[in-house]
Order: structure tokens, then C-alpha cells, then sequence
């Protein structure tokens, strides 16, 4: 950093800065209605909410570690499915194995917008295709894995290493061949650190797929709220936030040995 | 890698993982499947290709382009409130600031994991209560939750700084604002505009759904235009989504590319 970088003597380009943000929150604070005030009028809403949310009904245990287990059943087939179709059309979106550009722009385009379509429209929209139920929030889960999964792993390979794809060449092997025996073993521990990480990513996002009827554990969550029932709500939450712990450490561990 | 070279431990590790995939793939019920008809897709396809292109602007302030608008500022503002509180708790959750008590950077770090915890559309629920049914519901509830997110970020950021810059002004005697000021701050500016800029694309995205509970956007025209089955109308707001998330990820993907 040279002295002419330093904020004194660009002051003006700070300013600029600061004006454009601020005239950005004023003009959002001006769409969207924000009135902090009502925040603090409303205190007696919180304070009632919150005293029946912090009495939870322990008992409703029993009754919701079914659907719990149902949600990770849900994330765990649902990951495993978007990974098995990510693999191919990451290998397609790099020009390493094709050697064809235009194969790799189609799928590149294809996949951002497979990415660009937030989670719970995408479960909105396949409950209205495939109907209510618990296929639906795996195939949900199965759309936003692979559309995630897929882009690291075609990043993860286009840092390999070059020279086993060379050997491989030079010995005839052809395409489908280079992939699976040169390009495959050098990014598998990848593919299954990310496979982890993207099952984190599920859970945390499943337990709330109940909520437009994508089944698990969410469908619980919707019918307490719509009761009224904060005492079961905060059980949900609580079991929620147990599994998403239990998960994060089980994976980070397992992705720890990996590396 | 040569085959000889799989270990045991390697092998039972698949076999664990197999046992699990399989476990959880027998258990779901696949009886909804029965009622899906191919006819019914098609029909879903063929109103998805078909947008309604009046329903994009029509000067009602309910058509797709002030409600994605909206949205925007939805998640711009929720962006802005998190960073600004994201700070503080970053000072209190980094324990290179607080060498003498680091029981003090655990309760940061303690606050920031409970507010992460939470689902937005939680947060969501909760603030549609409080404040009623509106945008401003939507921009607590991302707010709040990206306090969360952001102050682990920021946490981690302040943690792994190089702290040789520190050490040379503490060795002519500055105090810890000093330091923080001229030192700390400099260096980690960047980053953390990267970082906030970062998860203004991810609220964004999580603004177009927050509707879907009443929290303002063009989350709740979409799931009523999916339930009354208007396929050409879920295809123009679709697309808008969609479009508009692209840009706001290029845009600030280029920005972030410069701070670099």
C-alpha cells in the first residue's frame, strides 16, 4: 500500500462510497415500510410469545423424533441422489475430459440457473408437479444438491493434476475411460468431503421443506405455529438444532480425516 | 492409486455409508409418487414456457417488477442492519481481543451460533407476529439471522489476521483503539465488505421466499399463483427470480473481485 492509497488522500472516493449506501438504505427503508419504532411498541407480542416459548412441552419428544429421523432419512437420499447426477455433469463442465467449449458453456449456463432458484420456491414448485409428500422434499433436496455439488466439483477438477490423463491418453484409453481412471480417484476424497458438506447444508434446509409440504419435520413446525402451540414450537426448534449440531460435528469430523 | 492400497478401515467406512444410504432410502414413503400423471407435467411445462408478459409491469405497484424491487431492498436493508450489529458482536466473540478473558469471546461466540441456529423462515414467522404481515417483518427476520452468520465470519476473519502490524504500533506504544483503528481495521475492511456483499446475494434469494409466511417480497404472489395452478403467471415470477438473482450475483461478484 502507497501512501497516495491511504484514505486521507482518498477521502473523496470514501465519501462517494458512504453517499451511495446511504441513499441505498434510505431509499429500502422507504420500500420496505421499516419502522423500528414498532419494534419497541410491540415488546408485549415478544414478551408473550417468548414466555410460552420458553416453557417447552417436553413430552411432545415422543411424538416428533419419528418425523426427525424421517427428515434425515429425507437429506440423506436426497444428497446422495444430486451427488450420483452431479458427477457426470461436473465432468462435462470442464473441458479437461470433452475438449469441447460449447458442451461446457451449455452446461455451465445450465447449472447456474439449476442454482439460482431458491430453495423453498423450488420445493413449492415440485409439491404442485409431484404432489404432497416425502418424495417431493427428496427430490427438492436432490435439485439444490446437485446444482451446489456440481459446482465444486467441477472446480475441484480443473486443479488436477494433468499427468495421469496424459498416460492414460497415450495408451489409447478413451474419454469415458480418462475420466473414471484418471481424472475420478484424484478428486473422490473431494466429491465425498463436499457430499458431506452439502448433507449439513440439507438438514439445516429440510427441516424447513415441511412448510410447504415437502414432508419431515417441518410439516410439525407449520401445524404448532398455525396452533399456537409455542410450547411445542420451541421443542421442534430445539430437536432441529440438536440434529444440525450432531450432523456438523459428525461430518466435520469424518471430512477432517478425509483431508 | 494402486487398489492394494485400501485399507480396512477405508472398507468399513463404505460399508457404513452404504448401510446409511440404504437405511434412509427404504424408509421413505414413495406412495405419493402414484398420484403423479404425466399429463398433469405437461401441462405444468407447457405454462411455464408461456410467461405472462403483461403481469410484469402494469403500474399497480403488485406486478413482478416493484415486487422484486422490493425484495431487493428487502434484503438490502436486512444486509445492512446484520453488518452493522454483526460488528459489536465480533468485538465481544474474537479472542485475540480478549488474551486476559477468553470466557468473554466464548458468550460471543455463544450468541452468535443460538441466533444461526434458527431458520430464516422462523425468524420470519416469529417478526410477522411481532411487527405484522409486511416487508419489515422480512427485514428483521433476515437481519437477525445474518447477524449470526456475519458475526462467525467476522469472528474468524479478526481471529486469523496477521497480527505483525499489531505488534509493531503496540512496540511504539499505541493503546488497543489505536491498534484497532489503524492496524486492525485497514486490514480487514475489505474482506468484510467482501463478506457482507457476499451475503447480500445469499439474502436475496432468501428474501423471494420469506413471503411465503407473509413477510413482504415475491415470495407470496408466487405460492398463490402455484396454488391456484396460474403456470404462466409462476413462469414470469420464476423468471424474475431468477434473472434478478443472476445479476445481483455478477454485480457483486465483480465488486468482490476488485476488493480483492
Amino acid at each position: 500500500m502507497k501512501l497516495k492509497d491511504t484514505v486521507h488522500f482518498q477521502w473523496y472516493k470514501t465519501l462517494f462510497i458512504v453517499c451511495i449506501l446511504l441513499v441505498c438504505i434510505g431509499s429500502a427503508v422507504h420500500v420496505t415500510e421499516a419502522d423500528f419504532v414498532e419494534v419497541f411498541s410491540n415488546v408485549d407480542q415478544m414478551t408473550s410469545f417468548m414466555s410460552r416459548f420458553l416453557k417447552p412441552d417436553f413430552t411432545y419428544i415422543l411424538k416428533i423424533w419419528e418425523p426427525m429421523l424421517l427428515t434425515i432419512k429425507m437429506s440423506v437420499t436426497g444428497t446422495v441422489l444430486g451427488v450420483a447426477f452431479a458427477v457426470p455433469f461436473a465432468f462435462l463442465a470442464t473441458t479437461i475430459v470433452t475438449k469441447n467449449r460449447i458442451v461446457t458453456m451449455v452446461i455451465r449456463f445450465f447449472l447456474d440457473i439449476i442454482r439460482t432458484i431458491p430453495n423453498l420456491l423450488l420445493a413449492a414448485l415440485l409439491v404442485a408437479i409431484v404432489g404432497i409428500g416425502e418424495f417431493t422434499g427428496v427430490l427438492t433436496i436432490a435439485v439444490f444438491t446437485f446444482g451446489m455439488v456440481s459446482q465444486l466439483i467441477y472446480e475441484a477438477i480443473e486443479t488436477i493434476d494433468y499427468g495421469p490423463i496424459e498416460a492414460a491418453e497415450s495408451i489409447g484409453a478413451n474419454k469415458i475411460q480418462t475420466a473414471v481412471w484418471s481424472v475420478l480417484p484424484q478428486v473422490l476424497n473431494q466429491i465425498a468431503s463436499y457430499t458431506l458438506y452439502a448433507l449439513e447444508v440439507n438438514v439445516r434446509a429440510s427441516t424447513v421443506l415441511g412448510y410447504v409440504g415437502a414432508g419431515g419435520i417441518g410439516v410439525i413446525l407449520n401445524s404448532s405455529l398455525a396452533l399456537l402451540r409455542y410450547d411445542r414450537v420451541s421443542v421442534v426448534i430445539l430437536m432441529i438444532l440438536i440434529v444440525v449440531v450432531i450432523v456438523d460435528g459428525l461430518s466435520e469430523a469424518i471430512r477432517r480425516r478425509l483431508s | 492409486m494402486i487398489k492394494q492400497n485400501r485399507s480396512y478401515k477405508k472398507l468399513i467406512l463404505t460399508a457404513v455409508a452404504a448401510a446409511v444410504i440404504l437405511y434412509s432410502a427404504a424408509g421413505i414413503d414413495y406412495s405419493g409418487l402414484a398420484s403423479f400423471s404425466l399429463s398433469m407435467a405437461g401441462d405444468v411445462f407447457r405454462g411455464l414456457f408461456h410467461p405472462q408478459w403483461s403481469y410484469f409491469y402494469d403500474g399497480s405497484g403488485e406486478d413482478v417488477f416493484s415486487l422484486l424491487l422490493l425484495t431487493i431492498g428487502i434484503a438490502f436493508l436486512g444486509t445492512a442492519i446484520a453488518t452493522l450489529l454483526a460488528l459489536p458482536i465480533m468485538l465481544i466473540s474474537a479472542a485475540n481481543l480478549w488474551k486476559s478473558r477468553p470466557a468473554v469471546a466464548k458468550i460471543g461466540k455463544f450468541i452468535c451460533n443460538v441466533l444461526r441456529a434458527f431458520p430464516e423462515l422462523v425468524y420470519a414467522i416469529i417478526f410477522v407476529k411481532m411487527v405484522g404481515p409486511g416487508p419489515f417483518a422480512g427485514v428483521l427476520a433476515i437481519g437477525v439471522h445474518q447477524i449470526g452468520m456475519l458475526g462467525k465470519l467476522f469472528t474468524e476473519e479478526m481471529e486469523g489476521m496477521e497480527e505483525q502490524s499489531v505488534e509493531a504500533m503496540q512496540a511504539v506504544g499505541a493503546g488497543f483503539w489505536q491498534t484497532f483503528f489503524y492496524a486492525r481495521v485497514p486490514q480487514l475492511m475489505p474482506i468484510y465488505t467482501s463478506l457482507s456483499l457476499n451475503h447480500f446475494e445469499i439474502a436475496v434469494r432468501s428474501a423471494s421466499t420469506l413471503g411465503l409466511v407473509g413477510a413482504g417480497g415475491i415470495g407470496a404472489p408466487l405460492i398463490f399463483a402455484i396454488q391456484a395452478r396460474n403456470w404462466d403467471k409462476v413462469s414470469i415470477i420464476l423468471l424474475g427470480v431468477i434473472l434478478t438473482v443472476f445479476l445481483i450475483d455478477t454485480v457483486t461478484g465483480a465488486i468482490r473481485k476488485k476488493l480483492r
